[in-house]
C-alpha cells in the first residue's frame, strides 16, 4: 500500500499547476446561469485550451487526442484543477461527453465512431447529452419505450425522453431506444443521435434551482443512420451498463475533490458567522460535525484511490462504483444540512450574506439531485445487496 | 501511488487469517471468558506468529515491518474477536521486557479523567499509563482498585481504580504521542475487522433464514441494511489503511488528521454494524448463544479506547485548513 505520488505524477502536477496559473486568467468570466450560449462557449473554450496544452482526456488513448496517461495522473489533474478554482468538468455542459459518452465510445464504439467523435469531444468542439430516462422509465430504465424501427440504413425513432441535462446546447445525444418490443433488456439499442436531426424537439424543464438545466426531448420520426449504432442491435443494455460504470464510478471524482474544499470553506464560514458572543465555530456540536464530515470525505477519497489502484492492477474496479456514489451523494447532503445550520437566517438568501454563503445555499439545492440522478440511493443499495453481497432478489 | 495490498501483504493477511481460524475459533474465544480473556499458551502462539514483535527490527527479533502490516494483522484479529490487551502488548514490545516474546502480558490505559477503568486486571503482568508527559509503568501495589463482577464485555474484565499514580517512567512525551497514534490505528484496524465479519455473518444469516416463504435477505428493508454495513466497512477500511500508511511514510505529512478520522469511522462502522447485525438476527440476535452481542460489546469497549469518536471529530475539526 503506497499513497505517495510517483515522481512522474509529481512532475505532472508541477507542470499542470504552472500551466493553470497562466491559462486561467485568459478564460472569460463565468456567465449568468441561464445564458446557455455563453456557458457552452466558456466550457468548450476551456476544454480547447486544455486540449492544446495536452491536458485533455488524461487517461484517454493518445490516438484520439488523449494523454494516454495513468488513472493516478487523472486524480492529480482533478486535484490541481480544483485547487486552482478552474472549471470543473463535473459541472461542465459537456460532462456527459467527457465523463461517460466518450469513455463508452472508447470501450464499445467502432473505429469510425471513435475517430469521428473522441477528438472532437476533447477539443471542445462537440457537446453531448444523455437520452436514457423516459417519463415512465426512470429507475426501471429497461422498460423504456422510445421506439426505433429499421427503414433501410436508418432507424426511425419516435418517443419521449426526459430530464435530459444540457440538451439545449448539445450536438449529440447518447440515446437508448427500443428495437424489440417483445423482450425487455434484450430489446434495447444504444444510438448516437445528432441533435440537429429533423424531428428532435427540446423543451426545457425548470429545476428546483429555477434553472432550465434539463429538458424534455420529443422525438418525432427522427431518422438516425444505422452506422450510428454502438454495439449490436438489441445489445444496448449491455452498452448502457458500460456507460453507467463510468457515470457512477469515475464521474463523481471531480465533485468529490471539490467537496473537500467546500468543507474547508464551511469551516471558514463558521468562524465568520456570529453566534452569541462568539461565532458558530465556538459551538462544539457544529464543530464536531464538521470534523466528522471531513473525516468521511478523507476516507471516501482514500476509497477512490483504492478503487482506482485496483482497477489499474486488475482491470476491474474494486468494491464498486455504487459504494462511492451512494456514500458521497448522501454525505454531501448532510454537509449541506450542516451548512444551512451554520448560516442560520443567512441561509434565506442565495445571494451572498457573508462572502461565499450564497454558494453554500445553492449547493444544498443542487446536491438534492445527487441521490436521484444516475441511479437513486435505493437502486444503489439494491445493486450492492444483490451484485456485491449476492442477496436474493 | 498504488493503494492496494502488495503480494507480501496479501500473504501476511492470509497467514494471520488462517492462524486465527486455527487457534481462535469462536468456541475457544468463548471459553476464554472463564480465564479473564487470556490463556498464556494461546498468547504465546500469537507472540510466536509475530503479532507483538512484527515491527521490531530483525536484530531485535522482529520482522522489521511497518504500521501498514500491523494494521493488516490487527484487522484479522478483530475478525476473530481475539481477546486480551493485544494493542498494548504490541506497543510495549521492545520496551517492556518479555512483551514481544509473549512472556509478559502488558495492559494499559490513558491517564485522563477518573474513574480509571483497568482492563484485564487479573491477567496482565504490567500496567502502563500514557499521559501528555510520557509513558509510565504503574505501581499496582499502590493502586486502590475495585473488582467489577459484571463487566459490559464478558471478554474484557475490568477493575475500577482510583488515584492512579505514575510509577516508573517508560517513555518520554514524544513516545506518548507516537503510542497514541499507533494505538489509535491498531484499535481502528481491529474494529474494521469486526465490522467486516459482522457484515459477512449477517449476509449469511439473511440468505438462509426464511420468513413469508422467502429468505429475509430478499426483503429490501433487510437488504438495504446489509448494503449499508458493507459501505461503512469499506469506507472505514480505506481510512484505516491510509492512516497506517501515513504513520509509515512521513513524506505524506502530519498523520494526525488521517489517524483520528480512521478511528472515528472504524468505531462507528463496528458499533453500527453490530447493532444492525443484532436486528438482522431477530430474536436470535438477543441470545447469548449467537456471537453478535460479543462483537457489539467489544465494539463499545474499543470505541472508548485511544479516544472516543467525539474526541477524534474534535481533532479533525481543529486540523481543517481555513
Ligand atoms: C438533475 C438531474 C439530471 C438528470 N439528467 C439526466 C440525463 O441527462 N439523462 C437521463 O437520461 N436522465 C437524467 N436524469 C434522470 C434520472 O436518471 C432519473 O431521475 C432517475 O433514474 C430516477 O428515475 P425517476 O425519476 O423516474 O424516479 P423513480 O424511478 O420513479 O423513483 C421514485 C422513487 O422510488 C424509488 N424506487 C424506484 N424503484 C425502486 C426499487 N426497485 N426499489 C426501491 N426503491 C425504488 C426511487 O429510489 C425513488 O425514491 C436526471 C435526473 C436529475 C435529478
Amino acid at each position: 500500500m503506497d499513497l505517495l505520488w510517483s515522481e512522474s505524477d509529481e512532475r505532472f502536477r508541477a507542470e499542470l499547476r504552472a500551466w493553470i496559473a497562466e491559462a486561467l486568467p485568459k478564460l472569460p468570466p463565468e456567465p449568468k446561469r441561464e445564458d446557455w450560449a455563453a456557458r457552452r462557449a466558456r466550457d468548450t473554450a476551456w476544454q480547447g485550451m486544455l486540449h492544446d496544452a495536452g491536458y485533455a482526456g488524461i487517461n484517454w488513448p493518445a490516438e484520439y487526442g488523449g494523454r494516454g496517461a495513468s488513472l493516478s495522473e487523472q486524480l492529480v489533474f482533478y486535484e490541481e484543477i480544483t485547487k486552482a478554482g478552474a472549471p470543473n468538468v463535473g459541472v461542465s455542459v459537456n460532462f456527459v461527453g467527457m465523463l461517460h459518452a466518450g469513455p463508452t465510445l472508447i470501450a464499445e464504439g467502432n473505429d469510425e465512431q471513435r475517430a469521428r467523435h473522441l477528438p472532437a469531444i476533447l477539443k471542445g468542439e462537440e457537446v453531448w447529452c444523455q437520452g436514457f430516462s423516459e417519463p415512465a422509465a426512470g429507475s426501471d430504465l429497461a422498460s423504456l419505450r422510445t421506439r426505433a424501427v429499421r427503414d433501410g440504413d436508418h432507424y426511425v425513432v419516435n418517443g419521449q425522453k426526459i430530464w435530459t441535462s444540457f440538451a439545449q446546447v448539445a450536438d449529440y445525444c447518447e440515446l437508448l431506444v427500443r428495437t424489440d418490443p417483445e423482450s425487455k433488456h434484450k430489446g434495447i439499442t444504444w444510438l448516437i443521435l445528432p441533435m440537429d436531426t429533423p424531428g428532435v424537439d427540446v423543451r426545457p424543464l425548470k429545476t428546483v434551482l429555477g434553472s432550465s438545466e434539463f429538458s424534455e426531448l420529443y422525438l418525432d420520426d427522427v431518422r438516425i443512420p444505422v452506422a450510428n449504432r454502438v454495439g449490436d442491435e438489441n445489445d444496448g443494455w449491455r452498452v448502457a451498463m458500460v456507460t453507467f460504470s463510468f457515470e457512477r464510478g469515475t464521474s463523481l471524482v471531480p465533485e468529490m475533490v471539490e467537496a473537500r474544499h467546500q468543507l474547508d470553506e464551511l469551516a471558514r464560514l463558521a468562524r465568520t458567522v456570529q453566534r452569541g458572543d462568539g461565532t458558530a465555530w465556538d459551538d462544539t456540536g457544529v464543530r464536531r460535525e464538521i470534523g466528522h464530515a471531513a473525516a468521511e470525505l478523507d476516507a471516501l477519497w482514500n476509497l477512490v484511490k483504492r478503487t482506482v489502484s485496483e482497477a489499474a492492477r486488475t482491470g476491474v474496479p474494486g468494491v464498486g462504483a455504487s459504494v462511492v456514489k451512494l456514500y458521497y451523494s448522501e454525505l454531501i447532503q448532510r454537509i449541506g444540512d450542516l451548512a444551512l445550520r451554520v448560516l442560520d437566517r443567512a441561509s434565506l438568501s442565495i445571494d451572498d450574506v457573508y462572502e461565499g454563503s450564497g454558494h453554500v445555499v445553492e449547493e444544498r439545492l443542487r446536491t438534492l439531485a445527487l441521490t436521484i440522478a444516475a441511479g437513486t440511493s435505493q437502486i444503489q443499495r439494491n445493486i450492492i445487496g444483490e451484485r456485491i453481497l449476492g442477496l436474493p432478489r | 501511488m498504488d493503494f492496494t495490498l502488495t503480494s507480501d501483504q496479501e500473504a501476511l493477511q492470509d497467514g494471520v487469517r488462517k492462524l486465527c481460524e486455527g487457534v481462535f475459533p469462536m468456541e475457544r474465544v468463548r471459553a476464554l471468558i472463564d480465564v479473564g480473556g487470556v490463556d498464556r499458551a494461546l498468547w504465546r502462539e500469537l507472540a510466536d506468529a509475530g503479532v507483538f514483535s512484527l515491527r521490531l527490527s530483525e536484530d531485535d527479533g522482529g520482522a522489521g515491518l511497518g504500521m501498514a502490516e500491523a494494521a493488516i494483522v490487527f484487522e484479522q484479529l478483530g475478525r476473530a474477536l481475539v481477546p486480551g490487551p493485544l494493542v498494548w502488548t504490541h506497543l510495549a514490545a521492545g520496551r517492556v521486557p518479555g512483551a514481544a516474546e509473549g512472556d509478559r502480558v502488558v495492559g494499559g490505559l490513558q491517564r485522563r479523567d477518573e474513574p480509571f477503568v483497568v482492563e484485564h486486571p487479573d491477567v496482565i503482568d504490567v500496567l502502563l499509563a500514557v499521559d501528555d508527559d510520557g509513558l509510565w509503568e504503574v505501581d499496582r501495589s499502590r493502586l486502590s482498585a475495585r473488582a467489577v463482577d459484571w463487566p459490559l464485555d464478558p471478554l474484557t474484565p475490568v477493575h475500577v481504580a482510583g488515584g492512579l499514580l505514575r510509577g516508573e517512567r517508560r517513555g518520554v512525551p514524544g513516545d506518548a504521542v507516537r503510542w497514541r497514534l499507533e494505538g489509535t490505528v491498531l484499535v481502528g484496524a481491529y474494529l474494521v475487522g469486526m465490522a467486516d465479519v459482522l457484515t459477512e455473518r449477517s449476509v449469511d444469516y439473511a440468505k438462509s433464514r426464511e420468513q413469508f416463504d422467502r429468505p429475509i435477505g430478499s426483503f429490501q428493508a433487510v437488504k438495504h441494511m446489509l448494503a449499508d454495513m458493507l459501505v461503512r466497512t469499506e469506507v472505514a477500511r480505506s481510512a484505516v489503511y491510509a492512516a497506517a500508511v501515513h504513520l509509515d511514510e512521513p513524506a505524506l505529512g502530519p498523520p494526525e488528521r488521517a489517524v483520528s478520522g480512521a478511528k472515528l469511522l472504524a468505531g462507528e462502522a463496528a458499533t453500527s454494524n453490530a447493532k444492525t447485525a443484532t436486528q438482522v438476527h431477530g430474536g436470535m440476535g438477543f441470545t447469548w448463544e449467537v456471537d453478535v452481542h460479543l462483537y457489539l460489546k467489544r465494539a463499545w469497549v474499543l470505541d472508548t479506547a485511544f479516544g472516543t469518536g467525539d474526541d477524534h471529530a474534535d481533532t479533525v475539526a481543529g486540523l481543517l485548513s481555513v
